[in-house]
Parts: C-alpha cells; structure tokens; sequence
C-alpha cells in the first residue's frame, strides 16, 4: 500500500510528497533542484556534507533536506541569500581542508566539487589553506586512494557495505583527522573483503578514488549507474 | 583618451597565464590602443611603477622576493587581480607546502642530481615555508581561477575595467 500522500511547498509551489520521503526525494521527485555532495541516489543519506542545507518556514536553524522527512503542510526554501552563504563557506571550507590542485587531478573538469564551486561562483576562499601532508595508498592492482582529495563524504563506504555488501571501507579518527581507511587501517591492495568491483571508486565524487593509470582529466566517473543498480537492487527487494 | 595602465607579474607559475593573455589573439591589437603596458615579462621596465590601474598576478608566493614584491605592487595598484590558481589557491608550486623546505632543496639540489651537488645561494631568493596564494599576503581585489584562466576572462576583465563596469559580474569561474 502506498505511504499517506503529503502536499509541501518547495520555494511557493505545491508539490505532493508522500509520507516517509525526505525533503530532498519530494523536491527531486517535483523537478526542484536542491545542490548534494554526499547524497547518492539509491544508497542511505547521511547529511554529511552540509550542501543541501534549507530553510523549513516556521524553524530557525536551516536542515539538511537529505536527512529531513518531509511533513504535512511544510513549506521549504531551497535558495536563500543565507543558503547561498552557508554553501560558499561548506564549499570553501572542503577546499582549504585538503590539498585540492585540480590542475593536476585525474577528476578535473569531471569533479563535483569543482563543479560545485564554479556553480555556486566561488572563485576564491576566505580562509587559510591547510595544506595537510596526506597519504596516497597505490597498493591496489586496479585503483589507487588520494587521500589529498578526499572530501569524506562517506559514499564510497555506503556503496560498498549497502550494494556490495563487503563494506571495506570505514573512517578512522575525528574531526579534521578523520581519514578514510581499507578495513582496519590496512593496505586497501591487502584487502581480503575487497571484491575489485569498482563500485567505490564510480560512486565517488573527486578524484580521490580513481582507476590507475588515468592522466589529468581522464577519470569519468559514473555513478548513475551505481543509482539504476541501487534502484534495481531496491525494486527486487 | 587617457590609456589605462596595466602591469603584469609573473611570480611562482609556469607563465601559462601569461601565455593564455596572449592568446586572446587580433583582440590584443585593439586592446593595446587603450592600455599601455608599464611592467612586466612581456615589456621592458626594470621598476614596478607608481599609479598602475591594474596588475595581474599570475603565480603563488612562494619566495622572499615575490613577498617584496607583491607588496610594493600592492601599494602601487589601484586594481590587483590574482590571475589563475597558483595566484588564487597555490595550486601546484604550492604541492611542496607540506614538505620542510631544507629537505625539497636536499632532495632536488643534492640526492637529485650527479653533477655540482649543492643548494643554490647566490643570486636566488630564500624560499618562504610555504608557497601561498596572493590573498593570504596582501588584498587581491579580483579571483580569476583557472590554469589558466580563459583569454577571453582576463581580457573580458580588463574590458570592464575599461568600460569603467563592475569586472566580477557574471564571470564564469572554474579552478583547474
């Protein structure tokens, strides 16, 4: 039996909803458009990256519309002068946090974050870089981790626990330590769970995880089939 | 009509922001009737002027000297524009950032090579810690992210400028 059926507002329009659904799937579903970085259609939201922050009428603080149900009579605002500020600062915040050189990567001008920087008009950050001295973890056959560009947005760690089901990867640590590791904190080649599918690696937005051997601008990634999997796998279920 | 003075600079970069402000092809020949060039690698001054309108900085700084100089051009600027990623993030000369400064120049000057196995001295300039961009050091009034920006952003800026517009407004901006 469908779920109860829902009417929310999306910036003023009526759009229906049903109950269960997030703010996000309801505006999607309506043909609104709400910016993600860590969401992945077909996999679990966690509301990590912050992106997808809106304002709900009637509460202060903005919400992420990937993790927020949507309820009866809700009225949302996805693109507020407010809203465009808190996403410029997330999108400079994960710039200066590693070391982005998109110049040189494998995902540059394939990149979400890039993307998503030129898209909300950031040309610059208001903050001082960090520079961190990270890690690169070449030891798989086929794929290799930059942790560099790794923006922690946990998708590589859904797809392979949620569809793959071998769930190598879990982040280690907190804050601005926090580090994505193979199993436990081994060599991801040394992986025995590591099934070499690549779904990590299709699923990820930078060029963090990326096939060996790829030149600048060479790895096109491609997640929606990762989605229309999920989705096949969600329907069979 | 008064030209509109414009400088160039060429710090810590690969001089391809440089080569992209060439690129802008016969539209530098109606362009070069407004402007006059009064620094940098592509005409002969050997003083940073007084009273520039605008200067473009292409590169991170990176040394002592570049330190020195982007503060003189800062004082000396109207309109200081930092022209591609290495000016606006650090981008690659500032790769080395997390790597101690007297282990890079080691690495390159003495494991890295067979012959005269020293670090160069005289008549180079000290490296800063790290290789930074122009805004963390003085006030950069415009960002132009690309490597390299677009000939057509960087002449499009000063087109603006020229038109006495507002440069930033509906420019595309991209880093990489």
């Amino acid at each position: 039996m469908p779920n109860k059926k829902l009417s929310i507002r999306i910036d003023g329009a009526l759009v229906d909803a049903y109950e269960g659904q997030t703010i996000l799937q309801a505006a999607r579903a309506g043909g609104k458009y709400i910016p993600t970085l860590c969401d992945l259609e077909g996999i679990t939201p966690v509301g990590g990256c912050r992106i997808c922050m809106v304002e709900v009428e009637g509460i202060d603080r903005v919400m992420a519309a990937c993790t927020s149900p949507v309820q009866e009579g809700m009225s949302v605002k996805t693109t507020t002068p407010r809203l465009t500020q808190h996403r410029r600062l997330t999108v400079e915040l994960l710039l200066v946090e590693r070391n982005h050189t998109c110049a040189v990567c494998v995902s540059n001008g394939h990149c979400e974050l890039q993307t998503m920087a030129t898209n909300l008009g950031v040309s610059t950050v208001r903050l001082a870089y960090n520079f961190p001295k990270l890690e690169t973890d070449l030891s798989h056959p086929k794929y290799v981790l930059d942790h560099n560009r790794c923006i922690l947005c946990t998708r590589c760690v859904r797809v392979c626990s949620e569809l793959e089901g071998a769930h190598v990867w879990n982040l280690t640590s907190r804050g601005i330590n926090t580090r994505l590791v193979a199993d436990l904190n081994g060599k991801w080649g040394d992986s025995k769970g590591c099934t070499s599918c690549g779904k990590c690696v299709q699923a990820c937005p930078t060029g963090a995880l990326a096939d060996k051997g790829r030149a600048v601008e060479e790895m096109v990634k491609q997640n929606d089939r990762i989605s229309a999997l999920a989705m096949r796998r969600g329907a069979e279920a | 009509m008064k030209k509109l003075k414009v400088a160039t600079v060429w710090l810590d970069g690969c001089s391809g922001c440089h080569m992209s402000l060439l690129d802008m092809d016969a539209a530098v020949i109606s362009l070069a009737q407004k402007i006059e060039m009064v620094y940098g690698p592509l005409v002969d001054a050997q003083e940073f002027p007084e009273g520039v309108d605008v200067t473009l900085v292409e590169g991170a700084v990176s040394s002592q000297e570049d330190l020195n100089k982007i503060q003189k051009i800062r004082q000396r600027t109207a309109i200081l524009v930092s022209m591609g990623d290495c000016a606006v993030t650090g981008n690659v000369p500032a790769m080395r950032n997390p790597i101690p400064v007297q282990r890079l120049l080691q690495r390159v000057y003495v494991e890295g090579t067979l012959e005269g196995k020293a670090v160069p001295t005289d008549g180079v300039p000290p490296l800063l810690k790290h290789a930074r961009p122009v805004r963390e050091f003085v006030k950069v009034d415009l960002c132009l992210p690309g490597c390299p920006p677009p000939a057509k952003t960087i002449s499009g800026v000063i087109a603006a400028v020229l038109e006495g517009r507002k440069p930033d407004a509906n420019l595309t901006v991209k880093f990489g």
